[in-house]
């Protein structure tokens, strides 16, 4: 059993998050960069699954050099073995690009399935998992809470509105995490040791046999960037008795707000 | 940044120790000092993850890493909580690693493969009520009758004392041997005559169960002797030369969180119109705080270094503990200056530090007696290159 694990570096979600002097980009000197939280996972079930069938767990990502760190704390939590796609044309590129590349980066490695995160918590487009699939021509089953594989098939537990969807699908297949898949592993001191001699593969597009020319015309252009309306301070419903104080606020409902 | 000594391994580990300190210690740091609570959620998720083996062999269950690596450890650890630092720094460094260093195969099966996995928790009892820096003025006995120890003794300030399941007691097998006549005996908790005394209401680093243990005609067999009979002082300053490593490492990771603390409030509230950092006394306080913890960090790497490299290193070790622990009280102190009022309160944290950052000074041999050991050193160095030239 072969799995690919889809992960992207992202700011931590705890990182104060400062819009650059440009208007169009975020301040990254001081941010904290961590595995995204759907991909850590995405890492867990892979390596729960490598634990019960045996086979290899293989971390793919697309992202700045930086993004080798994430790779290595995948590494450190037990992963076999990473691959870095870096290159700088991507660099402002929309989801479906990155599903191209990834996909791209894909067919070179050997996988009976691919997990990735629902989402990424930095630019929430929920787009990647299944375009990759889509690209690979396989099944993909999004917001997993459960799987189970027996006999080259995969059932999965799904979210949905308000309930629980059982799907199933042929293997090879894309999954997407959804939280309470499970609970993701603190990386061992004897497995943070053994990350370092693990192999990392840097690659670019050219070495995917990909053109970076036809990238550039997938720009996504950001035109502006505003932080979220100040929330404004609350309000003290006057009055001198219960009965008061509830009269009131159903005026200040009823006039100002406008509830009803 | 880069620094010296460090590799890209001891980056990763510090990024890794981090990151599940601000998850699963962060949270109850403030409270399990508040309730002086022994945080066992915690404590059985780092056993499995090898914080209790850091340095222990990989056939008896530890991570087998180096010593730089040890203090990247102790300083994260303390960094969020010095309570849980010093519980793994007395663990690792005064109970795993002499047993590592003087047990026998089998000592170290028996104990260390428990140890190593933080299934039991260990713990290092040389002080009593009338021997603290005059260690070789203990009156603990553990007098031989036939195959086993009969042991008698107070000892008091006993670090996880609480909760340690296998104790390394300081004792006399030959009273009228004098310092030549002090050993070390290992007795498990449960041996009938083995008495935890009441929890010492501490200062700081309360989240840690310091007290007493007594021991009461306590019958051990006379294979729980660890090294030579005769050779407990000895036992006792190696094991302390690395302890010193450790204390220092926590030192640091106090001094560390303070001043993070204490340049982010400098930098959020504001008097006489414009933030505190932007008076030039407090930058001054930032700078003084930076540069004690810069070189606090370079001493003890230096000296877990000259470990690693199988140097001497009791020097290096003695200075950086004692600069380490000066440089956390001078840095805790300027942190609670920067925040006024509110630092003297335990709504912020760097209350909190001020406190832990005490006792640095004081265990692990205080202040004054590390002066005596670098004085001692630096004059044998020196007078022995006059001796050369
Ligand atoms: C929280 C905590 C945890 C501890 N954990 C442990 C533990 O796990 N195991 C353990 O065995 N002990 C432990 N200790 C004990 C600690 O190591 C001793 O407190 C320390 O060694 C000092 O001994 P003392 O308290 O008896 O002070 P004393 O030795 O009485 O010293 C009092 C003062 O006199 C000074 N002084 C003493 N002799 C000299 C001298 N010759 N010249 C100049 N000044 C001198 C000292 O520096 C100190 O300032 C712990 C203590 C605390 C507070």
């Amino acid at each position: 059993m072969d799995v690919l694990v889809l992960l992207k570096q992202v700011p931590s979600t705890e990182s104060i998050i400062e819009i650059a002097g440009d208007g169009v980009s975020i301040k990254t000197d001081d941010l904290k960069w961590v595995i995204n939280p759907y991909d850590e996972l995405a890492v867990e079930e892979a390596l729960r699954l490598r634990e019960a069938h045996g086979g290899t767990v293989t971390i793919l990502t697309v992202g700045r050099e930086k993004a080798a760190e994430a790779i290595r704390t995948a590494l450190a939590m037990g992963a076999d073995k990473g691959v870095l796609v870096s290159d700088p044309v991507l660099e402002g590129c929309d989801p479906l690009c990155t599903a191209k590349v990834l996909a791209a980066a894909a067919k070179e490695i050997p996988f009976d399935l691919i997990i990735a995160g629902q989402r990424a918590v930095d630019d929430d487009a929920y787009m990647v998992g299944s375009a990759v699939a889509e690209a690979l021509g396989i099944p993909s089953i999004t917001m997993v809470i459960k799987e189970e594989i027996s006999e080259n098939r995969i059932q999965c537990q799904k979210t949905i509105d308000g309930g629980v969807a059982v799907v199933e699908a042929p293997l090879p297949a894309l999954i997407t995490t959804q939280r309470g898949l499970n609970e993701p592993r603190y990386a061992s001191l004897p497995g943070i040791m053994k990350a370092k001699k693990k192999p990392l593969d840097s690659k670019t597009l050219a070495d995917l046999g990909l053109d970076p020319q036809t990238f550039t015309a997938f720009k996504m252009k950001i035109v502006a960037l505003n932080p979220p309306p100040e929330r404004k301070g609350g309000q003290v419903v006057e009055g001198e008795t219960a009965q008061e104080k509830a009269r009131e606020l159903v005026r200040i409902l009823h006039e100002e707000a406008k509830v009803f | 940044m880069t620094e010296p000594f460090l590799t890209a391994k001891h980056r990763i580990l510090r990024r890794s120790v981090r990151s599940f300190c601000d998850r699963e210690l962060s949270p109850i740091a403030a409270q399990i000092d508040q309730e002086a609570r022994f945080p066992w959620e915690v404590i059985e998720k780092m056993g499995p993850l090898k914080y209790f083996g850091i340095q222990a062999s990989r056939e008896l269950g530890g991570a087998a890493l180096d010593s730089l690596s040890y203090a990247i450890i102790i300083e994260e650890v303390s960094r969020i909580s010095a309570a849980i630092g010093l519980c793994l720094s007395v663990h690792n460094s005064v109970a795993v690693f002499p047993i590592m260093a003087f047990g026998t195969a089998e000592q170290q099966q028996r104990w260390v493969s428990e140890l190593a996995r933080g299934q039991k928790i260990g713990a290092f009892c040389l002080t009593e009520p009338n021997a603290g820096s005059d260690a070789s003025g203990i009156s603990a006995t553990a007098i031989q009758e036939g195959d086993h120890y009969r042991v008698n003794a107070n000892k008091v300030f006993v670090t996880n004392g609480g909760v340690a399941d296998i104790c390394l007691i300081f004792a006399r097998t030959d009273p009228a041997a004098g310092r030549k006549g002090i050993s070390v005996v290992v007795v498990e908790r449960g041996t009938p005559g083995f008495v935890v005394g009441d929890l010492e209401d501490l200062c700081g680093v309360r989240a840690n169960p310091v007290s007493s243990i007594r021991l009461y005609d306590c019958c051990v067999p006379k294979e729980n002797l660890l090294g030579q009979s005769g050779t407990g002082l000895q036992i006792g300053l190696v094991a302390l030369d690395t302890g010193r490593i450790g204390i220092a490492a926590q030192a640091l990771g106090i001094a560390q969180a303070s001043m993070e603390e204490a340049i982010r409030y400098a930098n959020q509230r504001q008097q006489f119109g414009v933030p505190l950092s932007r008076h030039q006394v407090i930058q001054m306080m930032i700078a003084d705080m930076a540069t004690q913890v810069d070189a606090a960090r370079m001493m003890i790497y230096r000296a877990a270094w000259l470990k690693d490299q199988h140097q001497t290193f009791t020097k290096a070790s003695a200075q950086a503990k004692l600069f380490a622990a000066e440089a956390a009280g001078k840095v805790t102190d300027l942190a609670v200056q920067i925040h006024g009022g509110y630092g003297y309160s335990k709504a912020y944290a760097v209350e909190r530090y001020y406190r832990d950052a005490r006792v640095t000074r004081i265990y692990e041999g205080t202040s004054e007696i590390h002066r005596m050991v670098i004085a001692r050193e630096a004059q044998k160095e020196i007078m022995s290159d006059l001796h050369i030239a």
